[in-house]
This record gives structure tokens, sequence and C-alpha cells, in this order.
């Protein structure tokens, strides 16, 4: 009996010699315990080493393995050979990003995105060392918390058609992560976020397809905290607006 | 050396998946309300313009072709209704002490107020 072999078909494109993409095929060893990134590290190792791809922790920390598999976006450490097998498996690169070679997204914008968001702890005053530390409830670490499980591997841009056809758009996890901020009890920094968040590539442009929040391996739900920064910035304006000591 | 390749993203982006189809239809819904809407503001500017006139509408409103389009209208009101329900939960976090109140509750709030209001119109229409 001959042992049990899996197809990959995998995105190739090397700039210094390719106009356009194309796929090839691997057969490889099926092993039940498997994981797409496996098979893919099987492929370097033994069949072609010109393979580029990312990859680090292996166990869905790192955030660095993310995958479309078979068209979803998937971190490639946690989706099993088996949920596919016997069928082929079609591996590409993160989808609306750049590639820069195979497998590899380019990252800038994301990068980029990140940054404009001030993803720290912002105070009007810092207070002095010898004060001690900023205290929280654990309440206060609950209401954002689950925010600040993201761990930057773009499933959420990739599911985002927004993201695809307005590629300016801030996109989920960068809201998620200034909502994180904005519900933190140690900031101040909101009225600083504002600006890029309401702008016109921010929170307004989110029309809740809601598969950002689907594809998230750390249960983030950018959907939701996209959701709650619009209702959070029509209060403020409405305050702002309608109460004359509203403002903040 | 051609740098960074960028894919296309084909016009047929939400045949792909059923979520994007499901979203693209929600969007779609307000195409038919929107429709909705415009006959009903006629029907308001020709019940002022006279009985004629709010008869002779009421009669095209009557043909088969327009009853179909308001049971298509109705329709695409309720699932994007129902659509937009579920996803309350998602915007409205409310906590009660450390935990947050469940989604089914929510979205509960949502149907329950719905049902109420729903019955007071039919009250209010069907009584006299």
């Amino acid at each position: 009996m001959t042992d049990p072999t899996i197809t990959l078909e995998i995105f190739r494109y090397h700039p210094e010699q390719d106009e356009t993409p194309s796929f090839r095929r691997y057969e490889i060893p099926y092993r039940e315990d498997w994981v797409v990134l496996d098979a893919i590290n099987y492929i370097k190792d033994h069949i072609d080493g010109t393979l580029a791809y990312r990859w680090s922790c292996r166990m869905g920390v790192c955030g660095s393995c993310g995958m479309m598999i078979n068209g979803t976006p998937r971190l490639s450490c946690a989706a099993f050979l088996r949920e596919y097998y016997p069928n082929p498996v079609r591996v590409e690169p993160l989808a609306n990003f750049p590639v820069e070679r195979d497998l590899v997204i380019a990252l800038d914008d994301f990068m980029h995105k990140l940054r404009e968001v001030n993803p720290w702890l912002i105070r009007a005053q810092e207070r002095p060392l010898s004060d001690g530390e900023y205290r929280q409830t654990p309440d206060e670490v609950a209401a954002y918390k689950q925010y600040s499980m993201c761990i930057n591997c773009m499933l959420c841009y990739a599911a985002c058609p927004v993201y695809a056809l307005e590629p300016r758009f801030l996109g989920p996890a960068a809201i998620a992560l200034a909502q994180r901020y904005n519900l933190d009890s140690r900031d101040q920094g909101r009225s600083q976020r504002q600006a890029v968040l309401s702008s016109e590539d921010g929170i307004w442009d989110c029309t809740l397809v809601g598969e950002c929040t689907v594809a998230c391996p750390e249960h983030v739900d950018p959907a939701g905290a996209i959701q709650r920064a619009k209702l959070a910035s029509t209060i403020n304006w409405y305050k702002r607006v309608l109460m004359p000591w509203g403002g903040r | 050396m051609t740098g960074p390749y960028r894919r296309p993203v084909p016009s047929t982006w939400w045949l792909h998946n059923r979520a994007y189809f499901l979203f693209m239809l929600r969007e779609l819904t307000s195409v038919f309300i929107a429709a909705y809407v415009i006959l009903l503001l006629i029907l308001l500017y020709r019940l002022n313009a006279g009985r004629d006139a709010y008869e002779s509408y009421l009669r095209f409103l009557g043909a088969p072709g327009m009853v179909i389009f308001h049971v298509i209208a109705l329709a695409a009101a309720l699932f994007h209704t129902v659509t937009w329900f579920n996803l309350t939960p998602k915007v409205l976090v409310v906590r009660v002490g450390a935990r947050r109140v469940p989604a089914p509750i929510i979205a509960g709030v949502n149907y329950a107020a719905w049902v109420v209001l729903s019955a007071l119109v039919a009250w209010i229409v069907l009584r006299g």
C-alpha cells in the first residue's frame, strides 16, 4: 500500500522573472497531524527551496503565517491538512495586499495605519514616577481586554471587501487597536485619535460586512470595535452640538 | 524587475463567498425601501390633490405589478430588519457590573420593541 499524499497548489511570483503570478502544484506526503504550514515547510526543505513565505512561532501567537487557504484568510499554523484531505489545498498570499514574492505580502500600508492611530497610552499630564503606577480594577481591564488580544496577523484586512475596494480605509485591526486605548481607563488620548478615526478613511468607511470578526483567530471582534467607535463618535458629536456645556 | 504585484479585485467579488453575498443582499434592500418611500410620498401628494387623484393612484397601486413590487419590498424590509437587529449586540455593549449583557437579550429587546410598535400601528390602522 502506498502512503497517502495530498496536493498543494501554491501561488508563485518572483518579481525578477515573472510578469504575472502562477500556481505550482506539489504532491507531498499526507500526515493527519500536519497543518498547512508543516506542508509548506516540507516543500521548502525537500522539493523547492525557492519558495518564500513568512512564519515564526507555528503556534498561533506571532501572527506571521497568515495566508489565503482555499480562499479563506487563516493562520497556516492553525489550518490542518485533514480539514481539506483528500482534496487539494490552494495556498495564496493574504488577499488585498501587494505581493512581494510568492506568499510574502508587503506590510508597509498596515504598519503605517497602525502608527496613525497612536496606539499607546496618552496622558494629558504624565504623573511623576514617584506617584506609582496607574491602577485599574478588573472591570476596567475587562472593558478593553478583548481588543488588546490582536496579534497583527492581518487576516481581518484580507477578509475585508471595503479594504479591497478602498485601500485607503484605516481597516479593522487599526481601529480595534484605537478602540482598545480609547476604552482604557488610564488613557486620555481619545481626542487625538478622533481626527484619524472619524476621517474620510476611518470608521465611516466600514459598511459592517462583519467578515473581519469571522476571520480573527484571537476573537478580537474588530467589526464590533468599529461599530462601537461609530456609536461613541456619534454620541460625542451630539453632545458637542446640542449641549453648550457638553464638549468632551 | 516588476516590483510588488497587485492582484485585481474582480467585479464579481461578492459572489465568491456566502457572507459577502448576504451582505450585498442586505445593501440591495435599501433600493426597494427607497422606491417604496417614493411611492408613499406620491400617495400623500395625491391625497392632498383631491379624491379623484387619490383614487386613481390607488387603482395604480392595485395593479398586479405593483402588488408584486410591494411583496418584494416587504421581504427586503424584513430581511434588512432581521439582519440589522441581529447585529445590534455588536454595537451596544451593556455591562451589568463586570458581566456583559448577553447578545440574545440585546437583540431580543429590539424584537420585542418591533412587535409592540407593529401591534400599535396595526391597532391604529385596523380599529376603524
